[in-house]
């Protein structure tokens, strides 16, 4: 046969000058994976906008309540944490987190990019941890920069009315971190259910309902209607960013911060354990 | 080296993959033909530890492909060109991969060189052929330099350059003493490449020998005669024994004889004064003896009561 080798020859080299097996490699190829899509970037992007935004509506809003009722209330403000945390943009910044989460693993799915992948790494178990890894490290990042933004943006517009507080002011830090971490938890706990179900639309169904639509139907009035409420992520953000604490009078169960604290670490701590179990021993 | 033994898959009560037993050796490529649905696709899936076996066992350069943490040292595949995420350019999919395996980037330009697409690095490959998918799932199989490779129908949607590139590479990397194992529905296709040949057909074994072995394998070997007295010699060569068929019009017809050899119908047409002014053997392609083979097994098989 008269061919000719071609620009680069692959010479028969036996594997044995293989590195060893590391996973911040594994860290490095998600990343290139996250990073080389267009989409990533504007999703940010907007998302940010659309939750710093809703922060500065509400806090606008407040400014005028405020400036309508006159100089005569004018005392000390305390934080007005749903000002600055608005359930209606974290909410959607629930949806989107859980959502890409979701997407880093479906799309592997339903495009068969999945097999190459690990044929190139058989660590099955591996792929996904590093998968959550660089996914929670993405969102803490972006739920670090929404939510400062939404903190400083609403403090400023409350200060026209000298009713903004800074940032060591009681209360604030843990909202701002409980607020920041929203995104992360979100975001594994779609991964872990993207491994699960595999299919784009059915996870995209089961993640919004689970962390969006399950918790309104358990109400805080009855006892064990509460318990159940309070196991779900949206109940402990609500409970994180408030800075009041249960009304004595109130015909309401409240959840208590510590047990808030404890259900922002076993929603993604279940999903990712239970996503690397499955994608050892099932079929790909 | 590819050892498949006792391979089995069952999908619920499917049979996919039954018993299957063969082994790939280095410095050859290895054509493995099957039917569709024969569990081709399966049977690779296996090997490459995607899909876990009922019973069985598949290993490469004799461990388990799965007992590797990082893959693309040892094998290079290339299931399926659409296995690709159409939002990448070429060169980010093949970086992911090459970096997962600690592989140095520079090896991306090159497998990149290696099969063409140099000046498409940059670009989505939702905006690829087919064609191009194939160069690129053949340049990820490239990618760890490895000494196993397997390709599932890598000439799918190829323009003929594309085709005879792909052959000659086969070739090339078989030379280099490589296990070169691949998937083809394509029977001319592996007449040209390959040198062993592995056939399944629903799951089961059917063959495995070298190309020619195969070939001979066909009853259909027959001798191909021309003559202005067709009639005549057909009444000769039926007495004789033989079975003839008239392929052509009239007038320019020959006579395709299967039962007796060149020189046996030479001699019935001299002694019986028949003028031949062709007389071929004709011997079975590849394709004839698949199909014929294949045949055999699906009837055996679907007359079995099960």
């Amino acid at each position: 046969m008269t061919t000719l080798a071609s620009v680069a020859p692959t010479t028969s080299a036996p594997p044995v000058a293989e590195p060893p097996a590391r996973f911040r490699d594994l860290l490095a190829s998600e990343w290139i994976k996250v990073r080389s899509l267009r989409s990533t970037p504007w999703t940010i992007a907007l998302t940010t906008l659309f939750v710093i935004g809703s922060s500065a509506v509400a806090a606008l809003a407040d400014y005028k309540h405020i400036a309508e009722a006159g100089p005569a209330t004018r005392q000390p403000h305390d934080f007005l944490p749903f000002d600055a945390y608005t359930p209606a943009g974290y909410m959607t910044l629930m949806l989107v987190a859980c959502s890409i989460g979701a997407i880093t693993v479906v799309s592997e799915y339903s495009s068969g990019l999945i097999r190459t992948t690990m044929v190139a790494v058989p660590a099955r178990g591996a792929v996904v941890l590093a998968k959550a890894v660089v996914t929670a490290a993405l969102w803490t990042a972006v739920g670090t920069a929404i939510s400062l933004g939404s903190f400083l943006v609403s403090q400023a517009i409350l200060n026209g009315q000298h009713a903004g507080v800074p940032l060591t002011h009681p209360g604030v830090l843990r909202a701002l971190v409980a607020s920041a971490l929203l995104a992360p938890v979100c975001a594994l706990v779609g991964l872990g259910l993207g491994v699960w179900i595999r299919h784009s639309a059915a996870t995209m169904v089961t993640s919004v309902f689970t962390l969006l639509m399950l918790p309104t139907l358990f109400s805080q009035s009855e006892r064990w209607s509460a318990d159940i409420n309070h196991t779900m992520v949206v109940a402990a953000w609500k409970r994180l960013v408030q800075n009041w604490g249960p009304s004595p009078d109130a015909h309401m169960f409240t959840a208590t911060v510590p047990g808030s604290w404890i259900v922002y670490a076993l929603w993604p701590l279940i999903a990712v354990t239970l996503a690397v179990a499955v994608v050892r021993h099932r079929d790909v | 080296m590819i050892e498949v033994n006792e391979l089995t898959k069952r999908y619920g009560s499917k049979t996919a993959v039954d018993h299957l037993s063969f082994t790939v050796r280095p410095g050859q490529v290895t054509g493995f033909l099957g039917p569709n649905g024969a569990g081709k696709t399966t049977t690779l899936r296996m090997i490459l530890g995607l899909d876990a076996p009922t019973g069985g066992a598949a290993t490469v350069s004799g461990v388990p492909f799965r007992s590797h943490p990082r893959g693309l040292r040892h094998v290079g595949a290339l299931l399926d060109a659409n296995q690709v995420h159409g939002g990448r350019s070429a060169a980010a999919h093949l970086s992911a991969l090459a970096r997962s395996n600690g592989i140095p980037l520079r090896r991306v330009d090159e497998v990149l060189q290696e099969v063409g697409l140099a000046e498409a690095a940059s670009r989505r490959i939702g905006g690829f052929s087919l064609g191009m998918k194939q160069r690129l799932g053949i340049a990820t199989a490239l990618l760890g330099d490895p000494p196993v490779l397997m390709f599932d129908e890598p000439v799918n949607g190829m323009d003929p350059e594309g085709v005879l590139w792909v052959r000659r590479l086969f070739r090339r990397l078989a030379a280099e003493g490589r296990t070169v194992f691949l998937s083809s529905h394509l029977m001319s296709e592996m007449e040209s490449t390959a040198d062993q040949l592995v056939v399944i057909g629903r799951g089961r074994l059917i063959a495995a020998e070298s190309v020619p072995d195969f070939a001979a394998r066909s009853t259909r070997l027959s001798v191909v005669v021309g003559t202005p007295r067709a009639a005549e010699l057909a009444a000769v060569l039926t007495a004789a024994g033989a079975s003839v068929e008239v392929e052509g019009s009239a007038g320019t017809e020959r006579l395709a004889v299967t039962g007796l050899p060149a020189d046996r119908i030479g001699e019935l047409a001299f002694e019986n004064r028949i003028t031949l002014h062709e007389l071929t053997t004709r011997t079975a392609s590849l394709e004839e003896a698949f199909m014929e083979l294949t045949a055999d097994s699906v009837e055996y098989l679907a007359g079995q009561p099960r």
